[in-house]
């Protein structure tokens, strides 16, 4: 049985600026980094490897510098990489993108069958949580999204239960083989690789699919197959906030006053 | 007959006692190669420093008790031998030797005896009575039967010795006499107490002789080892201080760190079997005193014990089948204990002869890291901040140069900049650390040095990626870091951290750069020297400074005077000095990597450390280094003493020059 793990390299957004006159991102000389909540994705297929030894292919839609975001993959125990890249897939907003991921996981079930596809539970550059639904829906695979613990997997039964981590509360659910997870960051803590692993994993081949492997329709991905598009990018205006109480000298009087403000506001739940 | 006896009893015990070394030295070649045939005249020097002259010995209480030991036993090392000789071959004695000679031979071998009789003496008193702490650990309990054993051999052969000598003498008074005053004295004892003097002869013959034999056949077996083993180990002692570890080759298919005992090289397996157990690392190293589970006496042991388990599966190609690192238990070093070290080096310090423990240490850790990929999950941060964004905290890498904000500063051009001013990145984001930076600043602005930055393109020099055994990534940042030092020409550093410093001038150095780089401390104190920085010495703001030394830079990196100097200079006054201090400073706490890992185990090493400064009342703690300053200024807060002020050195310096002003 196939795991697949999406990933998704990233800029490394606590490094990145918005530019005040254009309102776009200021992207020079920003390092990239592998999305953070896919190395937690990565660590989950892995456990599955090592428990049940399915077969770990990690897959990547991106240029082809995007290939570094697969080497980690690699480096932590990955046993195949596929970078999907080529122009025509460009500019795709999360639509096009998820109907790219999931035409390369539908090629790989044809050489095994893929049982369960993690992604993490969003990038952190658009910050949409949709790609990991999409493809679900795309495949029509159960879907379920904000993961933070795996209670089992059941290969002869083909099912699989799992703790959902929502606002104030879990849930637990089941559900039946394949299955797409999305994973937060509670799931686990990413292995480092073995400096036997980075060596091995900085000249293992990664494979580079285009569109002429997918052959999708060029209407229906990229820029062209991608209904949304992003009209301004700018940093919210903050406004000044005023100084309340005296914390220096009544830090327990300026302590209450914060709270009767959440209060007021809600934002506490009593 | 007697003869026979003694010549089949001393064949067998020789045989068994080449036997046993044989057996445990052959192991030491199992080691890895390591370079420590160069420079013989230097280390010959070295050899009689530290062995004949027992330098580190003499330095503790008792220690002189160990150089008489020592001494007599190689003066008594001739009188064995001629008895053994002399058991073989009756007709040989040092009696063939010129007469001045033979006497005044007998003379010393007679005083010796003596002295070495009281030096065991006092030996018993101390194990029995003073019990020393770090021989009364859980560890030694169990050991201290071995010492008592040898001592009672050693006290055994000089009664023997006397009641031979002074039986010979009473029979025979020609026999030397006059030569040997302490035998005469027995001599007279025996006559008075009207014993049968050739029994007395013979039966302390004997028992010279079976103690004698014994004592060969056990020697190899125990700690006493050190006996064969130390004198050689000193020659081999590492020539430069060990303040760094060995570079490692990456490649496909090769082995990172040491993970089974023979991946250490064969001097680490030699050092094991010199360790004479003396507990005077133990006694020194800030882990053990503070409760963790590492004893840096205990981590040599385990290797040799390891040794002696895996070492005939190892000789026949097998693998080792005991851990190196694993569940405690004899010749086992646990995880816990592999990172409780802070490589503050004070156990180096301490040995007397000259083994290295913790480049050992770390080199385990580079097994856990690199291999195994364990290591306490604090670290898991530390190392992906490293790699992604070249510091420890992964602040963006574009705020590196923001404490500039406050002062005009340029960046360092070769040709035109003498200095550049490596502020690391305590000194680049830790927001008090940052303070520091821009107190060296203005005082080397005031001074008129031409200095500047590397900015945003200053990178993360290493240190705790190295010290924690993530040996890889220290790889490639130093690599980096040593290219652009080429690139932009650089020739002369200041460093603000002593990490900076022992990474840059000693580390770096195993890639082939040789930089001038000096600690901001020892800068100010030349300008100050040099009359570049003048002061008028009566600054009394700070009060009564107490000055603590960070290990990379007093032990490390043999600084010392420097911050005291400038203290003084400022306040007029020395510094007040902390118990432990100068080469024998207690850490802070944050050396080693231990800066980014929680403290669970033992008390913590800070307050140990702040307890012992606040002992002298300071109003003000001088540090040298902003791990130093985070460790104090934590450790105040938490015992109570928030109103103690601690400051670096140059912001002393700082204060003085503003009030000067002013
Ligand atoms: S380097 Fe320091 S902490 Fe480490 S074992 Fe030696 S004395 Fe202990
Ligand atoms: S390692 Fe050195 S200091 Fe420590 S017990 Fe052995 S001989 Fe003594």
């Amino acid at each position: 049985m196939l795991v697949v793990v999406c990933v998704k390299q990233v800029p490394d957004t606590t490094q990145v600026q918005i530019d005040p006159v254009t309102n776009t991102l200021i992207r020079e000389g920003v390092p990239f980094i592998v999305n953070p909540y896919d190395t937690h994705a990565v660590e989950q297929a892995l456990r599955f490897k090592d428990r049940y030894g399915c077969r770990v292919v990690a897959i990547s839609m991106g240029p082809p510098n995007a290939e570094a975001t697969l080497r980690k993959a690699l480096a932590q125990g990955a046993d195949r990489a596929v970078l999907l890249s080529d122009r025509v897939f460009g500019g795709a907003d999360t639509l096009a993108t998820s109907k790219v991921l999931a035409a390369a996981i539908e090629r790989l079930s044809k050489e095994d069958e893929v049982g369960v596809v993690i992604c993490g539970k969003q990038t952190i550059d658009g910050d949409t949580a949709q790609v990991g639904p999409g493809i679900a829906t795309r495949l029509n695979f159960a879907q379920l999204t904000l993961v933070d613990r795996v209670d089992e997997l059941d290969l002869s039964a083909r099912r699989i239960k799992v703790s959902r981590k929502l606002e104030g509360r879990h849930e637990h659910v089941e559900a039946p083989l394949p299955v797409l997870l999305t994973v937060v960051r509670e799931l686990n803590r990413p292995r480092y690789p073995t400096v036997a692993m980075r060596l091995e994993s900085a000249d293992a081949k990664v494979e580079v699919w285009d569109n002429g492997v997918l052959g999708l329709d060029v209407n229906t991905i990229g820029l062209k197959g991608s209904p949304t598009w992003v009209s301004r990018i700018f940093s919210p205006e903050r406004a000044k906030g005023e100084m309340l109480g005296d914390g220096a000298h009544d830090p327990e009087g300026a302590a209450q006053i914060l709270i009767d403000k959440m209060i007021e506001k809600d934002l506490l739940a009593l | 007959m007697q003869t026979a006896i003694f010549t089949t009893l001393l064949v067998a015990s020789l045989l068994f006692f080449g036997w046993s070394v044989y057996r445990r030295l052959s192991l030491v070649l199992l080691g890895q190669p390591e370079e420590r045939f160069d420079q013989p005249g230097l280390r010959l020097s070295e050899m009689f420093l530290y062995a004949f002259g027992q330098l580190r010995v003499i330095k503790k209480p008792f220690g002189l008790n160990h150089f008489v030991i020592f001494w007599s036993f190689v003066i008594l090392a001739i009188a064995n031998g001629e008895f053994m000789v002399n058991g073989v071959f009756p007709t040989l004695s040092l009696a063939l030797l010129p007469e001045g000679l033979h006497r005044a031979l007998l003379l010393a071998f007679d005083v010796v005896s003596l002295l070495t009789l009281f030096a065991i003496v006092l030996s018993f008193v101390r194990r029995i009575v003073v019990r020393p702490a770090q021989l009364d650990s859980l560890y030694v309990k169990g050991r201290s039967p071995e010492a008592f054993v040898i001592l009672s051999f050693i006290a055994l052969l000089m009664l023997a010795y006397f009641g031979m000598h002074g039986a010979i003498i009473a029979q025979r008074p020609e026999a030397a006499a006059s030569a040997m005053p302490v035998s005469t004295v027995v001599a007279a004892w025996l006559t008075n107490a009207g014993v049968d003097l050739s029994l007395v002869e013979s039966v302390s013959w004997w028992v010279h002789a079976f103690v004698l034999l014994a004592f060969i056949c056990f020697l190899p077996l125990s700690k006493h080892m050190h006996i064969l083993t130390a004198i050689p180990n000193c020659y081999f002692g590492a020539l430069t201080w060990p303040a760094t570890q060995p570079r490692e080759t990456f490649e496909k298919g090769a082995v990172y760190g040491v993970g089974s005992v023979e991946r250490f090289t064969w001097k680490d397996l030699f050092d094991s079997f010199s360790c004479t157990e003396c507990g005077r690392c133990q006694a020194a190293c800030p882990a053990s005193i503070t409760g963790k589970p590492l004893n840096p006496r205990q981590i040599v042991h385990a290797i040799k014990t390891n040794l002696l388990e895996n070492g005939p599966a190892l000789k026949d190609g097998r693998k080792a089948t005991l851990p190196l690192i694993g569940d405690e238990g004899e010749g086992t070093n646990t995880e816990d204990a592999i990172w409780s070290c802070t490589t503050c080096g004070a156990c180096m310090e301490a040995c007397p002869v000259l083994i290295e423990q913790m480049p050992k240490i770390v080199k385990m850790r580079r097994h856990l890291v690199e291999t195994e990929s364990k290591f306490p999950e604090e670290l898991l941060n530390l190392f992906e901040n490293m790699e992604q964004r070249s510091n420890p905290w992964g602040i963006a890498p574009g705020e590196r140069a923001k404490w500039v904000s406050t002062l005009p500063v340029k960046p360092f051009v070769a040709g035109e900049t003498e200095y550049l001013l490596y502020v690391g990145c305590a000194g680049s984001f830790d927001s008090r650390a940052k303070q520091v930076t821009v107190a060296l600043a203005t005082v080397l602005n005031a001074a008129g040095v031409s200095w500047g930055i590397l900015g945003k393109d200053e990178k993360c020099c290493g240190d705790s990626l190295r010290r924690l055994g993530n040996e890889f990534l220290f790889d490639k940042m130093a690599k980096e870091n040593v290219e652009i030092f080429r690139e932009r020409g650089v020739a002369k550093v200041i460093t603000l951290c002593p990490h900076c410093l022992t990474t840059l001038k000693n580390d770096y150095r195993q890639y082939g750069l040789e930089l001038e780089v000096v600690h901001q401390s020892e800068l100010i104190a030349d300008l100050i020297k040099k009359g570049r920085i003048k002061l008028d010495g009566g600054e009394k703001s700070l009060g009564k400074i107490a000055y603590h030394d960070p290990c990379y830079l007093g032990r490390h990196n043999d600084i010392f005077e420097a911050p005291r100097t400038v203290v003084q200079a400022v306040t007029g006054e020395a510094v007040m000095e902390a118990e432990r201090h100068g080469r024998n400073s207690f850490c802070c706490g944050a050396g080693g990597g231990r800066m980014w890992m929680e403290e669970f185990i033992g008390d913590r090493v800070n307050h140990t450390r702040v307890d012992e400064l606040l002992a002298e009342k300071p109003d003000t703690v001088c540090v040298a280094c902003p791990y130093c300053m985070t460790m104090m200024e934590d450790g105040l807060k938490d015992r109570g003493a928030g109103e103690v002020k601690v400051r670096d050195v140059v912001e002393v310096l700082a204060e003085g020059l503003l009030h000067k002003k002013g």
